[in-house]
């Protein structure tokens, strides 16, 4: 057997694109994003889920009454990322964050960014921070940042 | 995507995975021959089958297939694909064929590229040798064989590639 120090390794990258269909649904969710507007759908018992669903989980009823959530909303859960990795958007520590928004009976997940991890507990408010250009894609929100 | 394409019907969802392979010892041994333009197999020690890339170990025997045993970079093909669809990002034009090649004195096979080839003619028993890159590209890869190209030899009785049970 070889001493495990001889033994050859090598760095690999997997990468592709491909295009996802977003459905009638998600393209207004998305369209939405791109005028800084965050959807949801509304299903027949008054349950709104957003980021917009098709269809409700439990029932399968199909979901077509848009309405408009947030931007403030509460934590209800999140992961403290010390020290971000090179794939991550934001450089310095943040939270990835299950965040319900104002209106919204579900939960949208995404990041709080310029707080401490002290700051951060479940129930704090946030608010949509807006990226400088939009592009009709999730990260339009930039981030989640404690209201004032 | 240009701005016609609203209402957004499309996302691009870009993946990107890095990670380290590192080679087991086995890989290893076999690796740093082809960097020298060696194919060497191992053989299973109880049933002699010669495994060409070897992983260490037969499967069948659960031994370490620790005998090495040299090749040619001789063989035949055993199973084809004609790939007509261009794969984005690939550089080889289509139509190409990808095969299952079994080295002389093989017991498996392993995917490479034919080139050089008329497509009407490849079948399963054709005799094919390596076409290497020059010596200075060789690395720790079987890509130092840029393919396969068919040679002037009677095809192999295909009998002689199925499975030989012990």
């Amino acid at each position: 057997m070889s001493d495990s120090k001889d033994l050859l390794r090598a760095p690999f990258e997997l990468a592709y694109n491909y295009k996802r269909s977003n459905g009638p649904v998600m393209s207004k969710f998305f369209e939405a994003l791109g005028e800084q507007k965050i959807l949801g759908t509304k299903s027949s018992a008054g349950k709104v889920f957003s980021p917009a669903a098709e269809f409700d989980p439990e029932t399968h009823e199909s979901l077509k009454e848009i309405v408009e959530v947030g931007p403030g909303g509460a934590v209800e859960s999140f992961s403290w990322i010390e020290t971000p990795q090179h794939h991550h958007l934001i450089k310095e520590p943040f939270a990835f964050a299950l965040i319900k928004l104002d209106g919204a009976d579900t939960c949208m997940l995404h990041m709080v960014a310029n707080c401490n991890e002290a700051d951060l507990s479940i129930g704090s408010r946030v608010t949509a921070n807006w990226s400088e250009v939009q592009e009709q894609r999730i990260t339009d929100i930039k981030f989640f940042t404690l209201e004032k | 995507m240009s701005a016609e394409d609203t209402p957004k019907d499309y996302s691009e969802s870009p993946i990107n995975l890095e990670y380290f392979y590192t080679a087991g010892s086995a890989t290893t041994r076999f690796l740093n021959q082809v960097k020298e333009g060696n194919i060497v197999g191992q053989a299973c020690p109880k049933c002699k089958a010669v495994y060409v890339p070897p992983r260490g170990s037969c499967p069948r025997c659960g031994v370490a297939t620790d005998i090495e045993v040299p090749l040619t970079d001789k063989g035949c093909i055993e199973s084809f694909t004609v790939v007509h669809i261009p794969i984005p990002g690939n550089p080889i034009v289509p139509p190409y064929v990808c095969a299952m090649i079994r080295l002389d004195g093989a017991n498996i096979s392993f995917l490479h590229l034919i080139q050089e080839v008329d497509i009407e003619q490849i079948r399963i028993g054709m005799r094919i040798q390596a076409v290497w890159k020059p010596k200075e590209e060789w690395t720790h890869s079987l890509e130092n064989i840029k393919w396969f190209a068919p040679i002037d030899e009677p095809d192999i009785d295909v009998a002689t590639l199925r499975f030989q049970e012990l």
